[in-house]
C-alpha cells in the first residue's frame, strides 16, 4: 500500500454507484423489513379472517344469549360472566401478593441467597407452561383443597399464573422512584413502610398498573389451566357464587372450534372477535390510566 | 511563557528515553507543507445543541496538528467530524466542508465509508472487539472491510511493535482483547488502526489511561508517523502538545480562537482566553 | 434503622410512638416476606404434585415401557405407554415453530437494532407486544380454520389435522418473543463497538454481522431457548390443530399429538381421577416440566451474564 499511488487512483466517490457496497446493504434491509412485516401481515390477515368469519352471528343476541346446541341461537352471556368473575377474582388474589412481594424484593431485603433464589425461582415460573400450573391447580384446589371445579379454584390457578409477571413488572415500577427521594423521605424522621406508603408506591403507581392490567389481561385468554381445573365446556347458567361452576370465553371458543359443524366455527370467530376487543380495551386502558397518572406525578 | 512548558509533572519524568523537548523539524526546512485536510465553517450539532460554530482548520500533510482547549468545548466532536463519525450519532448533524486533498467529505455522492478507510481514528475510551482476539483485534479492520492479508502476521507483529505493545502481548495474542489493561487496550486500538495505513490518522487522548512510559512510547511512534502519515491529536496535556504537535489549535465553546506553530501558541498566545488556558487559569 | 439509634434515649414522649412504628414495621416486612415466598411455595407445590404423582404411576408403568416404546395408548385396551410417540409430536411442531420464527425473529431484531429509525422502532416493538399478546386459542382458530385450508392446496396430502399447520403458527406466535428478546441483547452491545467499527472503514453490515451479533450472541441464544421454551409448553394451537393421534413420525403432513394435548384430551374426557390413565397426564407433564425448566435456567443463565456486563 503506497501511499501515492493509491492517493492517485482512488477516489471518496463509490466506482460504480451503490452496486458495490450499497447494494448488500440495501438488499439486506428490504429483506428484514420483509421479516418485520409478514408476521404483522398475517396479525391482520388473522383479525380480518375473524370478522369476517363471525361477522353473521355478531350481533346483541350472541352476547346476551346461553350455549345452545343450535349454533344459530348459541350466545355467550355465561362465558363472558364467568370470565369477568374469574378475571376479577384473579387481580383481587394476585395483585396484593405481586405487589407486596415485588416491595419485599425492592425495598426490604438486601441481595443474598435467599432474594436471589427468590428471584431465580419467579423468572423460572414466568416459563413454566401454563397447562401446567392448570395440574397444580386440579390437586391442590380442586382436590386438595376440596374447592371442586369452581370459580375459586380457576381464579386461584390463573391468579398463580400470573403472579411472576406481577412481581416483575412491579418490580420495574418501583425501581423508577429515584433513591434520592427515599433519601429526602427519611431524612424528614420517615421509617421504611412510611417512607414507601407515602412516596415509593404513588410515585411508582402508573407502572405499576399498567403492568397488572396488561399481566391480567393475559389471564383473559388463557385456556389451557381453566380446561385442567375443568371448568365446563356447556354452562347454560350464570355463575352465583365463589364456588359456582363456570366456564370462560377461551373455553367457549375451544369448544366451538373443537365441533365439526361450520356453524359452531362461525360462532367461535364470533368469540375470538369479542375477546379480541376485549384485550385489546384492557391494553387501551392500562396505556391511558399511565398517561394521566404519570402527568398528576408530574405536577 | 517559558514556565509553561515546566510543569512539575514534566520535570520529574521518571522515563530516560524521553526526546529532548526541542524537536528539530525537518519539514521546516523543506518549503511549505502540503495541505492534507482543511474544514471550512465547519458546524456540528447534537440534536438542537450546536457544538462547533463554524470552524476552519488547515490540516498539514506529514505533520501533527494538536487540538487542545477545555472538557466539552468540542474537540472529540471536531475530530469525529473529519472522517464523518459524527453523523453516526442519532440527532447529530453537520454543515460546513471538509476536504481531503482537495475533496469535500460531505459532499453529496461521497460513501462516508471510502472516508474512513482512508482516515483512520483511535478513540478517547479504548474499545477493543471483546469477541475477538487481540490478533483478530489488530486484523479487524481489514476483516470488515473483506480484505484477506497474505502474511497476517507479519502485520499483526509490526503494528503491535509500532504500538509499544508487542513484547507485552506476543504470548498471548490469542487471548480476547478485553483481558488487557486499559492502557494496553489502548494501545492495541492504536495498533488496530495502524494496521490500515490510513493516510490521516485522527487520535482523541491516545494517551490519557497510559503511564508515562507507555506515554513516551506513543509520544515517539507520533512523532515517527508524521513522516509518512497525516496525524491530528486532541490532547489535555499541554506538554504533550508543545512535545509532539508541529501545531495547535486551541478551541473554545465550540470556536476556534487560535491556530498557529505550536512554539508560537505556547510562547506568545494572541488571544488571552488561549494564554489563560495555557497557563493554567482555567479549563 | 440508623436514624432510629440517632434519636436520643431520653426522649420518653417518643419511644412510644418509636416502639409502635417498630412493630408496624416489623409486621409489615412479615407480610412482605410472606407474600414473596408465595412464588416459591409455587414451584414446591408444582415439584410435589408432579413428583408424587409420577412416583404412583412409575410404580405400574416400568421405566422401559416409558421410555422404551414409541407407541403411546394409555386410553386403549391393549396399552402402551411408550412417551416417544409424544415427544415426537411436540419436537415436531417445535422445530417447525422455531425455524419458522428464528430467521425472522433475529432478521426483524437486527433491523430494528441496527438500521431502522428510533421512530420505527418506537412503533413496531409495541405492535409485536400486541402479537405476543394474542390467546392462544386464536391462533389455533387460525391455524385449523385458514392456515390449513390454504396450505392444503400447496402442499399435497396434506391432512385436515397436521403438524405443519400450527408448527407455522406457532412460529408466528414465538416470532415476538425472539425478536423482541433478541433486540434488547443487539441493543444492549455498547454503541463504542459499532463506532470502532466504522471508524475502521466497515459498512453498516459489516459492523452488524461481524462485531454486534457477535457480541451479542449469548444474549441471541438465550431468546431462542426461551422461544422453544415456549414453543415446547403451548398447547391450544396444537390441541387444535394438529389432531389428537399420538404416532412416531417425522412426517409433518399427518395428525400428531403433542405432550401438552394429550393432557388437555384427557382432562377433558371422562378419566376418573387416581386411576393410571389419569396419572399419565402427571408424567407427562413431568417430562414438559422438566424440559421446558432446563431451557429457562439455560436461557436465565445466559442473560444473567449479559446483565452483569461480565460479556464485556
Ligand atoms: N452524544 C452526545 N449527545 C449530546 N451532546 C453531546 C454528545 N456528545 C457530546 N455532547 C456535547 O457536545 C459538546 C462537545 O463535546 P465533545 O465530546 O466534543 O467535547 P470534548 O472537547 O471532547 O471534551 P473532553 O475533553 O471532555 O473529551 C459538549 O458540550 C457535550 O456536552
Ligand atoms: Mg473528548
Amino acid at each position: 500500500m503506497e501511499s501515492d499511488s493509491k492517493q492517485s487512483q482512488e477516489t471518496l466517490r463509490e466506482p460504480q454507484p451503490s452496486l458495490a457496497t450499497i447494494g448488500p446493504e440495501k438488499a439486506f434491509v428490504a429483506i428484514c423489513r420483509l421479516a418485520v412485516a409478514l408476521p404483522l401481515l398475517l396479525l391482520v390477515v388473522l383479525v380480518v379472517d375473524a370478522v369476517v368469519d363471525g361477522w353473521p352471528r355478531l350481533s346483541w343476541g350472541f352476547l346476551t344469549g346461553y350455549p345452545s346446541r343450535n349454533p344459530e341461537i348459541a350466545g355467550i352471556l355465561p362465558a363472558l360472566a364467568g370470565s369477568a368473575a374469574v378475571i376479577v377474582l384473579t387481580a383481587v388474589m394476585a395483585i396484593p401478593v405481586g405487589v407486596g412481594a415485588a416491595i419485599y424484593l425492592e425495598e426490604y431485603t438486601k441481595p443474598g441467597r435467599l432474594t436471589s433464589l427468590i428471584e431465580l425461582n419467579i423468572s423460572n415460573l414466568a416459563g413454566v407452561p401454563s397447562i401446567i400450573y392448570g395440574l397444580l391447580g386440579l390437586e391442590l384446589f380442586v382436590r386438595a383443597m376440596q374447592m371442586g371445579r369452581s370459580l375459586l379454584a380457576g381464579a386461584a390457578t390463573l391468579a398463580l399464573l400470573v403472579l411472576p409477571a406481577v412481581i416483575m413488572t412491579s418490580r420495574e415500577a418501583l425501581r423508577t422512584v429515584p433513591y434520592s427521594l427515599r433519601e429526602a423521605c427519611y431524612a424528614l424522621g420517615a421509617d421504611r413502610w412510611q417512607t414507601i406508603w407515602r412516596v415509593v408506591l404513588p410515585m411508582s403507581l402508573p407502572g405499576i398498573l399498567t403492568g397488572i392490567i396488561l399481566s391480567v389481561a393475559r389471564a383473559i385468554g388463557e385456556t389451557a389451566p381453566l380446561i385442567m381445573i375443568g371448568a365446563l365446556t356447556y354452562v347454560a347458567f350464570l355463575p352465583d357464587s365463589l364456588m359456582s361452576p363456570f366456564t370462560a370465553l377461551p373455553i367457549q371458543i375451544f369448544n366451538w372450534v373443537s365441533r365439526p359443524q361450520k356453524g359452531f366455527h362461525t360462532n367461535a370467530a364470533a368469540g375470538i372477535v369479542v375477546l379480541l376487543v376485549l384485550m385489546l380495551l384492557l391494553n387501551a386502558t392500562a396505556i391511558w390510566l399511565r398517561v394521566r397518572l404519570q402527568r398528576r406525578v408530574n405536577w | 511563557m517559558e514556565h509553561a512548558l515546566k510543569t512539575p509533572r514534566e520535570t520529574s519524568s521518571p522515563d530516560p528515553t524521553r526526546r529532548p523537548q526541542t524537536v528539530v523539524r525537518p519539514a521546516e526546512e523543506s518549503g511549505t507543507p502540503q495541505v492534507k485536510m482543511r474544514t471550512e465553517l465547519l458546524r456540528a450539532w447534537f440534536g438542537p445543541t450546536e457544538v462547533l460554530k463554524g470552524i476552519s482548520l488547515p490540516i498539514l500533510k506529514n505533520r501533527v496538528t494538536a487540538i487542545i482547549g477545555p472538557s466539552g468545548c468540542g474537540k472529540s466532536t471536531l475530530l469525529r467530524c473529519l472522517n464523518r463519525m459524527h453523523e453516526v450519532v442519532p440527532g447529530a448533524r453537520v454543515e460546513g466542508k471538509a476536504y481531503l486533498d482537495e475533496q469535500n467529505i460531505y459532499e453529496a455522492s461521497v460513501n462516508p465509508i471510502r472516508v474512513r478507510q482512508r482516515i483512520g481514528m483511535v478513540f478517547q475510551k479504548a474499545n477493543p472487539f471483546p469477541t475477538m482476539s487481540i490478533r483478530n483485534n489488530v486484523l479487524a479492520g481489514l476483516r470488515l472491510q473483506g480484505v484477506r492479508p497474505r502474511s497476517p502476521d507479519e502485520l499483526v507483529e509490526k503494528a503491535l511493535r509500532q504500538a509499544a505493545l508487542w513484547d507485552e502481548v506476543k504470548d498471548i495474542l490469542d487471548r480476547s482483547g478485553v483481558s488487557l489493561s486499559g492502557g494496553q487496550q489502548q494501545r492495541l486500538c492504536i495498533a488496530r488502526a495502524l494496521v490500515l495505513e490510513p493516510e490521516v490518522l485522527l487520535m482523541d487522548e491516545p494517551c490519557s489511561a497510559l503511564d508515562p512510559i507507555a506515554t513516551a512510547k506513543i509520544e515517539d511512534l507520533i512523532y515517527e508517523l508524521r513522516n509518512s502519515y497525516t496525524v491530528v491529536i486532541v490532547t489535555h496535556n499541554m506538554q504533550q502538545a508543545a512535545r509532539v504537535a508541529d501545531f495547535t489549535a486551541f478551541l473554545y465553546l465550540g470556536e476556534l480562537i487560535e491556530y498557529d506553530k505550536t512554539d508560537t501558541i505556547f510562547r506568545t498566545p494572541r488571544d488571552p482566553r488561549t494564554e489563560a488556558y495555557i497557563t493554567g487559569r482555567f479549563g | 434503622m440508623s436514624i432510629h439509634t440517632a434519636i436520643p434515649a431520653h426522649l420518653p414522649a417518643r419511644t412510644a410512638l418509636h416502639e409502635r412504628r417498630r412493630l408496624t414495621e416489623r409486621l409489615v416486612g412479615a407480610v412482605l416476606f410472606a407474600c414473596a415466598i408465595v412464588s416459591l411455595i409455587t414451584t414446591v407445590g408444582i415439584i410435589l404434585v408432579l413428583i408424587v404423582e409420577t412416583a404412583g404411576f412409575f410404580q405400574e408403568v416400568s421405566l422401559r415401557d416409558f421410555f422404551g416404546d414409541t407407541q403411546w395408548t394409555p386410553l386403549f385396551a391393549k396399552k402402551h405407554f411408550g412417551i416417544w410417540a409424544l415427544v415426537a409430536g411436540t419436537a415436531l411442531t417445535s422445530a417447525i415453530a422455531v425455524f419458522t420464527a428464528v430467521p425472522l425473529g433475529l432478521l426483524a431484531a437486527a433491523y430494528l437494532s441496527e438500521f431502522a429509525e428510533e421512530r420505527v422502532r418506537r412503533v413496531l416493538k409495541p405492535i409485536m407486544e400486541i402479537l405476543a399478546g394474542i390467546p392462544t386459542v386464536v391462533y389455533g382458530y387460525f391455524a385449523l380454520t385458514f392456515v390449513t385450508p390454504l396450505l392444503q392446496k400447496v402442499v399435497p396430502g396434506l391432512a385436515g389435522f397436521n403438524a405443519l399447520s400450527p408448527g407455522l403458527v406457532m412460529g408466528i406466535m414465538i416470532f415476538p418473543t425472539i425478536a423482541s428478546l433478541s433486540e434488547d441483547a443487539l441493543y444492549a452491545v455498547p454503541t463504542s463497538l459499532r463506532e470502532a467499527a466504522y471508524a475502521l472503514g466497515a459498512t453498516r453490515l459489516a459492523t452488524t454481522f461481524r462485531v454486534v451479533i457477535p457480541s451479542a450472541f449469548s444474549g441471541i441464544v438465550a431468546a431462542i431457548i426461551l422461544g422453544v421454551s415456549r414453543a415446547v409448553g403451548e398447547t391450544m394451537i396444537v390441541t387444535i390443530a394438529a389432531g389428537q393421534q399420538p404416532r412416531f413420525t417425522f412426517d409433518p403432513r399427518v395428525p400428531v399429538e403433542t405432550m401438552t394435548a394429550y393432557i388437555v384430551q384427557v382432562s377433558l374426557g371422562d378419566t376418573p381421577t387416581g386411576t393410571l390413565e389419569f396419572r399419565t397426564i402427571f408424567a407427562v407433564g413431568m417430562m414438559l416440566f422438566v424440559f421446558t425448566l432446563a431451557l429457562n435456567m439455560v436461557a436465565h443463565r445466559l442473560r444473567q451474564h449479559i446483565l452483569k456486563g461480565s460479556l464485556w
